[in-house]
């Protein structure tokens, strides 16, 4: 039953012909023409170092969490926001949208399908940004380790700044993984998305791999 | 009246004053908000993190030239209501721009913000971001309507377009401030306050939770710190305007400071204890409730 | 429930009967005859209800089972239908006429297992997997493990151990 990679292809995003207002027959090819995708660039950093630190500072005091959740784990953020654990006071906040977004959170399995939608949204936040991997799942597959549609090994297709163990990791461990990580940031080490830049084929091919209708582009800007 | 050269650098040390007071204001805010959830909130600082972390991201994208302008439209919609209304009364160092009809200009400038957003929103294609505008211009309009009819009723009630002879009128104790010569046109007006200020039950604009965030979906890195600027000075330049217009104005800092700080918190009262509005029952709230009070007070004056 | 099955056998040629509670009960029966029983149970017994359409692959006598479970809620009653189809190239009869939730049901049997409801509204359309190329997963000839171990990358080190036994050895060290 193998299919070949056009068969999937949405009818929406086929090359075709359109006739323009005035008349005027010419081909689209929507993958092409309506979308950018010049792969990243690495981007330095200020010049400065001690700027640059401040704006690390600053970054790490300022975590914005895309509101996107994929598997159990995401159940395990929402306490963040009770009078509970209230991660309020360190700084981090929920984002709707990917484009103000600075940290990507992998809240468990991972379907192919899900993939998808997280690599598009991870391309769409804004440099510096991070991912933090949550629970087995996201490590080894965890108890979806045998299964046909998840991944084991988030690293292999984003890059990922830090894992919190567990099935599933308590609010606690989810904080004390978020303090490691402005720790890192502080530290200037958490460089995923120049990472990203840097071995782009090599995650790209990780990815294609296993989405077998890849039908975006090479990187969503 | 020549124009003197030395109330550029006032202006721009009231601007500065106002974007400070305006950051830890908006967290001050957050925080009274979170302990009525009983949660900590924010730090004191987060707006100023938020603010370098978002200027110091290293990529951003475009959508356009109407996307450029559209945050820059915004700021200066709020800068511009700060400095041509009088901040502090009879202050020569802190009166600003203002002139003799600048009354007209304040009501004008209220509006000129979100009629940028529109068209940098609209340009940057995204859906939400059109719903957004749409729901918020509608919610604006009906807010305003109440607002420039107790703003009539006051300009009717001193004869003047004047900020600052409004201001002057209200001097000498509180039983001279309009809230106690003309109640009907300050209640419409504060009704309409809640109406502008974004905060519950009136944020169905802008709140996360509804149609992601609204108008600003698509703005990130320089263009959102832009715009959190603006989120930091036009409230309190809002507040100011009503300050002047209703509460007798601010002859020091420290009153200014203390009735921005009090006018402001009426907003955040009311929207801790209340739900949110759907677009269609704020308007609806506006014009049955609001509307026939400014009325009223245009009548009576 | 005996009562309900007696009518039905005087109507139509069912086959085994299988009691589950005092309100649940099992029959198999013809494919054929399947649309004709589900008028009949909605129409004249009261079960008004689909609660779900699913299927179980018998490999080791080469067949599929469809059940139809239906319920009648005044009466607080359910009882399943056990279509046995063939398992090579299965096809059964759309039933979305009857109840519009059933395409979805058969979007997702197609997908998941293979059967085909050929005129079932988008039944070809992908229901959960996306760009899916292998047969079909739910079927028991498709090996998941292996599956996985081709497809994705496998972190090295990965160890299963027996939670009792593991927590044990964690918790009382050297005490059987
Ligand atoms: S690690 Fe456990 S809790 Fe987290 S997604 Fe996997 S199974 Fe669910």
């Amino acid at each position: 039953m193998k299919r070949d990679p056009m068969h999937f292809i949405k009818p929406e995003l086929m090359p075709r012909k359109v006739k323009g207002p005035d008349g005027v027959e010419f081909e689209v090819e929507p993958l092409r023409d309506y979308f950018c995708d010049a792969p990243p660039t690495v981007q330095h950093g200020a010049y400065l170092k001690i700027v640059e630190d401040f704006f690390n500072w600053a970054r790490a005091q300022s975590l914005w969490i895309l509101g996107f959740g994929t598997g159990c784990g995401a159940i395990e953020m929402r306490p963040l926001m009770t009078p509970r654990f209230d991660a309020y006071r360190y700084g981090i906040q929920w984002r709707p949208t990917a484009r103000q977004a600075n940290l990507l959170v992998i809240s468990g399995y991972l379907s192919t399908k899900t993939l998808k939608r997280a690599i598009r949204a991870y391309e769409q936040m804004q440099n510096p940004k991070y991912v933090v991997g949550l629970g087995s799942c996201t490590i080894n597959g965890g108890m979806y380790w045998d299964s046909y549609n998840t991944i084991k090994c988030l690293d292999q297709y984003l890059p990922v700044d830090l894992y919190i163990t567990g099935c599933m990791p308590r609010p606690e461990a989810l904080l004390q993984g978020f303090e490691d990580l402005k720790k890192l940031i502080r530290a200037g080490q958490a460089e995923g998305a120049n990472r990203y830049a840097e071995n782009f084929t090599w995650y790209k091919a990780n990815q294609k791999q296993v989405i077998h209708d890849w039908d975006m582009p090479d990187y969503n800007w | 009246m020549a124009f003197e050269w030395i109330k550029i650098p006032y202006a721009l040390l009231t601007l500065f004053i106002v974007v400070n007071y305006g950051m830890l204001l908006g967290a001050l805010m957050q925080k009274i908000a979170a302990r009525v959830g009983r949660r900590h909130g924010v730090p004191i600082w987060q707006n100023y993190a938020d603010l370098i972390k978002n200027y110091g991201l290293r990529t951003s994208i475009t959508h356009g030239v109407m996307f450029y302008l559209g945050p820059v439209f915004r700021l200066s919609g709020g800068v511009g209501l700060l400095l041509f209304v009088p901040t502090i009364y009879g202050s020569e160092m802190f009166s600003n721009l203002s002139f003799a009809g600048d009354l007209i200009l304040a009501l004008y400038f209220v509006f000129f913000g979100t009629l940028g957003m529109a068209l940098g929103a609209g340009e940057s294609g995204h859906p939400h971001a059109a719903i957004g505008v749409s729901r918020g211009l509608a919610q604006v309009t009906a807010a305003e309507l109440p607002f420039a009819l107790a703003v009539f009723a006051v300009a009717l009630q001193y004869q003047t377009l004047s900020i600052t002879d409004i201001v002057a009128a209200q001097q000498g104790g509180v039983e001279n401030w309009t809230l106690f010569t003309n109640p009907l046109a300050v209640a419409a007006a504060m009704l309409a306050f809640l109406g502008s200020m974004m905060r519950p039950p009136f944020d169905v604009v802008l709140a996360p939770q509804e149609i992601p965030i609204g108008p600003p979906t698509e703005y990130h890195s320089s263009y959102l710190a832009l715009m959190q600027t603006n989120r930091a000075i036009f409230p309190i330049a809002k507040i100011v305007v009503y300050m002047n217009l209703f509460f007798g104005g601010a002859a020091t800092w420290p009153v200014f400071f203390l009735k921005v700080f009090c006018i402001y918190l009426v907003s955040v009262f009311v929207g801790v204890v209340f739900p949110r509005f759907r677009v269609e029952q704020s308007i609806r709230w506006f014009l049955v409730w609001a509307v026939p009070l400014g009325v009223l007070a245009i009548l009576l004056v | 429930m005996h009562a309900l099955y007696d009518r039905l056998k005087a109507l139509f040629p069912v086959g085994e009967f299988t009691e589950q509670r005092s309100n649940l009960a099992f029959v198999t029966l013809p494919g054929a005859y399947l649309r004709p029983a589900l008028l009949h149970l909605r129409d004249r017994e009261g079960f008004t209800h689909l609660v779900l359409l699913t299927a179980v692959d018998w490999i080791e006598q080469g067949q599929f089972q469809l059940t139809y479970l239906l319920s009648n809620r005044a009466e607080n009653r359910d009882i399943g239908l056990r279509v046995m189809l063939p398992r090579l190239g299965t096809v059964m009869a759309s039933i979305h006429d009857l109840w519009p939730t059933a395409a979805t049901y058969q979007r997702e049997l197609r997908e998941m297992f293979g059967i085909d409801f050929p005129d079932s509204p988008g039944v070809y359309e992908e229901f959960i997997l996306e760009g899916w190329n292998d047969i079909p997963p739910y079927r028991r000839d498709f090996d998941t493990l292996q599956y996985a171990q081709d497809s994705y990358a496998q972190r090295p080190g990965r160890e299963t151990r027996d939670p009792e036994s593991h927590m044990k050895q964690q918790l009382y060290p050297g005490k059987g």
